[in-house]
């Protein structure tokens, strides 16, 4: 296996209008998708919400039932999974119990009727690519979970597929060693160079792995964006709420820059969904790193909330303040655990204003109306 | 505990533990004192060398058809919807459910001179005689594997269907063709049920008396018959209960030697 530094060899992914259904119920519903050759690209969503579905018919184990499915300029969308030259990394692994890590890694060579004298070299070097040179005779079943994944993963490798498709890969790792293999993920992609589509139903590791995050809910695409998109300008208030940890309020419209939460006015430096006197359904979306503790030190022009302290939780390396406005919405702040916030709070009972600046104040249409529909086109 | 399991204990005591000690003590048992006379005769007449020749060769041809007839079932009932495979399994369990008799005679009205088979063969054109289908060979390894077919089809089937479908999908996905696919994951991975059917077909085989008794004719004499005639036409129990004896080594041999292979409780359906 050779090193790829430029990323000519990989291809890029159409996904044209995909549908799928099983009798009545929509699996997928008119997906389109463009992914970039060598792009690192993650559907996340709920379970249920067709990811893996799609992933399916990117592999060739799911029919669309409309639509089609390009890799590079080809329509694949109807051929059989083993033409495809698409490497995949099952949940599960997928290791073939009867065969030794060599063997597994081996088969895909054996599969497109390489050369055997070809073999061993290149089992050894998509195993070292894994750092599991040496580990040929071992039996699956002597391996640790994340070995095992590194033997899928380098078997997904070992005949150099333009495309590798992961699904839920790292799920079945503890989180200490699930983080490190998010970074060797990562790095490995960048040596490869190949065009990369993984599932997840992490946030978290969807927005330290891809360079793009593709959102889908009830089989539809809600947003696709570069992780940092997603979470400051959400769509809606489905990816508001399922991108980072937010509390969502309902607010009206004032104008373009203003909402209105309660009896206060509240001002976004992002122009507000929607048009001037239209009823439509709009939601502040507060991240709680986003809300801070006002100590006066604070611009004129960020917006200020009067509340209550409700509760405090020391979460290790956060704070986590449950607030409740002068209604009695509850929304959260948190911050980190230092020495000088602990301090900062006053005790529970007692009011306190906080502050949220209007670069970061999101006012997102909630889920299902129209805007939504409209901005994903 | 022991309490409960005392009528248990007593019942396997009295009908299987002292009939076969008894069976075991009259093949020693010649001429009024211990004997090995009637094991001597066991390996040295050509009858019994002969029966028992034939009883291993059509077990064995039994346990082979039954495998080629039983893997495609089992497969196809691995690979359908869980709906469709119990209706498989049904119609391969239904039979059984009849008594033996019953599907012997069956059978026999089948392959009769003038049965449906034959009347069927000849009116198509592809035979001008009634072929001799019954009262041999042929017609004891007809309807001996339709009677044993359920013994194979089902410890496959319970193999194939722990097979995880993640794995045929991730040959395919590595560029393996259906076929090599089903070669190189599929077949090695059945290997154990394979050897578990086979085992179950061969060792029910080897004492198989009612079907070759009425499908046989008279002519295809299998060691269970032999048993049978040592004691119905010569009253010889010392006989009969040596042939028993040394089938049953045969049996304890064959599980003993599967055994090494792979786990008993695999054979026998507990896992």
């Amino acid at each position: 296996m050779s090193e790829r530094d430029s990323k000519e060899d990989s291809v890029g992914v159409s996904i044209r209008s995909v549908s799928k259904r099983y009798g009545d119920t929509v699996a997928l519903d008119d997906i389109t998708l463009n992914i970039e050759p060598g792009e690192f690209v993650s559907l996340l969503g709920p379970s249920g919400s067709g990811k893996t579905t799609l992933l399916g018919a990117l592999g060739g184990f799911v029919m669309p039932s409309a639509g089609s499915v390009w890799v590079g300029d080809q329509d694949m969308t109807f051929m059989p999974p083993h033409k495809r030259n698409i490497g995949i990394v099952f949940q599960s692994y997928a290791l073939f119990p009867h065969m030794s890590v060599g063997e597994n890694v081996a088969f895909p060579l054996r599969a497109r009727r390489l050369p055997k004298s070809t073999w061993p070299e290149r089992v050894r070097q998509a195993l070292a690519m894994v750092e599991l040179d040496g580990y040929q005779q071992r039996g699956i079943s002597q391996l640790s979970g994340g070995q095992r994944q590194r033997v899928a993963l380098a078997r997904a490798m070992v005949f150099e597929p333009r495309l590798i498709l992961m699904d839920e890969p790292l799920s079945a790792l503890d989180k200490q060693l699930r983080e490190t293999m998010q970074i060797e993920l990562r790095q490995l992609h960048r040596k490869l160079g190949a065009t990369i589509v993984y599932v997840t139903h992490d946030q978290r590791e969807a927005l330290t792995m891809s360079d793009r995050v593709a959102i889908l809910k009830d089989g539809k695409l809600v947003q696709i964006g570069a992780p940092q998109t997603l979470h400051n300008d959400p769509r809606d208030s489905f990816v508001a709420s399922f991108i980072g940890d937010s509390t969502l309020l309902p607010v009206t419209r004032i104008d373009d820059h203003n909402v209105r939460l309660g009896k206060v006015a509240i001002r976004s430096a992002k122009t507000i969904p929607g048009h001037a006197g239209e009823h439509s359904e709009l939601l502040l979306a507060i991240q709680t790193e986003k809300l801070l503790i006002d100590d006066g030190r604070h611009a004129p022009d960020v917006n200020r909330l009067a509340c209550r302290i409700r509760e405090v939780v020391y979460q290790g390396d956060s704070l986590r303040l449950f607030l409740e406005l002068e209604d009695g919405t509850p929304i959260t702040l948190r911050q980190p655990s230092h020495h000088t916030a602990y301090h900062q709070i006053p005790p529970i009972g007692a009011s306190l204003t906080v502050a949220l600046h209007p670069e970061d104040t999101i006012v997102v249409p909630r889920a299902g109306c129209r805007h939504t529909a409209a901005n994903v086109a | 505990m022991l309490v409960l399991m005392l009528p248990a204990i007593l019942v396997v005591f009295t009908l299987l533990v002292v009939p076969m000690g008894w069976l075991f003590w009259q093949s020693l048992y010649a001429e009024g004192g211990f004997s090995l006379e009637h094991y001597r005769r066991i390996f040295s007449e050509g009858i019994y060398w002969n029966t028992f020749a034939l009883t291993f060769r059509i077990s064995f041809i039994v346990t082979l058809l039954a495998l080629l007839m039983g893997y495609p079932v089992a497969y196809a009932a691995s690979i359908l919807p869980q709906r469709w495979a119990m209706l498989v399994l049904a119609l391969v369990i239904l039979p059984f459910w009849t008594s033996v008799l019953v599907r012997a005679y069956a059978w026999l009205i089948l392959l009769q001179r003038s049965g449906v088979v034959n009347q069927t063969l000849m009116a198509s054109g592809i035979t001008d005689a009634p072929l001799p289908l019954v009262h041999n060979e042929l017609g004891t390894i007809i309807a001996t594997v339709h009677i044993l077919l359920p013994f194979m089809v089902l410890p496959l089937y319970a193999t194939m269907q722990k097979i995880p479908y993640d794995l045929m999908q991730a040959g395919a996905s590595l560029g393996g063709s259906p076929l090599h696919v089903f070669l190189r994951v599929f077949l090695p991975l059945s290997m154990s049920g394979v050897l578990a059917g086979m085992t179950l077909v061969f060792v029910l085989c080897l004492g198989f008396y009612i079907t070759p008794e009425l499908m046989g004719g008279g002519r295809t004499v299998m060691a269970s018959m032999l048993v049978s005639r040592n004691i119905q036409l010569y009253s010889d129990w010392g006989a009969a209960s040596a042939v028993s004896v040394v089938l049953l080594v045969c049996v304890l041999a064959i599980f003993y030697v599967v055994g090494r292979l792979i786990s008993l409780e695999k054979i026998l359906g507990a896992k």
